[in-house]
């Protein structure tokens, strides 16, 4: 590990340790990418947000979020995508330290099921829906919100995908640097969809379950 | 050497994010499932309260922070949250005044 005085690394991501100075600024650089990449995409998601918010209301005759959307499902999937980002937590920690990488997989093994299983719960939902005939042509209201939770449930697919392509990754090379670095960058995209989810949630599900 | 104490304060750290995410995500739950406030003041009350969570992800998850993130990456952060912003509210309203005006 590092020495105790050297400084940490500063972006406002994952401090990896034992990462030699002279590849500081490339890792830097690498995770500022991703950020940007990070707030374009919250761009995206705060605009779904906005029509969303402005078509509350408009059911057109059609099923209302009261009649579709269920309490107990929406609250076990935020338990299970709250605990996911707890324990992606895990990977991160165990990739500062150095752990073993049976570590590493263990954490993110029990991550991928978490989100795997997130995923299961809302396609269980959707299919739910268009059973009731709640389709998104069928209001504006329905419309807004399959574009913003289904955009959110193709992110959270596409981490899950990304986690299998790091088993790989992780399995031919050495955990070197750049392994690292697309852990870390993994994990800000884990996280930041967990945020998401905490606006969607109370935005979408509580206010709609309120009615 | 420290690598032990290192490790306790990391999983601190997460341990405080995740325990903190529960009890508000939590206490959004009950106001809701409980009805134990007016519709109007509960929404009021679980935005305030998921407005808090995102903090709480941003610092220990994600771990921003005005003392050890780089300067440009909170540059990035908080010019998004002004585009955001933006956006947002010219969105509501530009939407909300065309709905008065075709009433």
């Amino acid at each position: 590990m590092s020495g105790v005085g050297e400084p940490e690394l500063r972006h406002a991501g994952l401090t990896l340790e034992g990462v030699p100075p002279l590849n500081r600024a490339q890792v830097e650089s690498d995770v500022f990418g991703f950020w940007a990449f990070l707030m374009s995409d919250a761009l995206i998601f705060a605009l779904l947000f906005a029509i969303y918010a402005t078509m509350i209301g408009r059911y057109a005759g059609g099923p209302t979020p009261g009649q579709e959307f269920k309490f107990h499902s929406a609250f076990w999937e935020t338990a299970l995508l709250l605990t996911s980002s707890f324990t992606y937590g895990g990977v991160s920690i165990a990739l500062k330290h150095g752990a073993k990488r049976r570590w590493i997989v263990l954490f993110m093994g029990i991550t991928f099921c978490l989100g795997a299983y997130f995923v299961r719960m809302e396609c269980h939902d959707f299919t739910t829906m268009f059973h009731d005939g709640a389709t998104p042509e069928r209001s504006g209201y329905l419309s807004s919100f399959f574009v913003l939770v289904a955009m959110h449930g193709f992110h959270v697919t596409c981490g899950l995908i990304w986690m299998l392509l790091m088993g790989a990754q992780m399995a031919i090379h050495e955990i070197d640097q750049q392994v690292k670095v697309n852990f870390v960058r993994l994990g800000l995209f884990w996280h930041f969809l967990d945020i998401v989810w905490v606006c969607i949630f109370t935005i979408v599900y509580l206010h709609g379950l309120q009615r | 050497m420290n690598l032990f104490s290192s490790v306790r304060r990391d999983l601190a750290t997460y341990g405080m994010g995740y325990t903190l995410a529960v009890v508000l995500t939590g206490i959004s739950f009950v106001i809701v499932f409980f009805h134990l406030l007016a519709p109007h003041p509960a929404f009021v009350m679980i935005l305030i309260l998921a407005l808090v969570q995102v903090t709480v992800h941003l610092r220990c998850f994600l771990h921003v922070s005005f003392k050890r993130s780089a300067r440009e990456d909170l540059h990035l952060i908080m010019f998004s949250a002004i585009v955001i912003v933006l956006m947002v509210g010219g969105t509501f309203i530009i939407l909300f005044d065309l709905q008065t005006r075709m009433m």
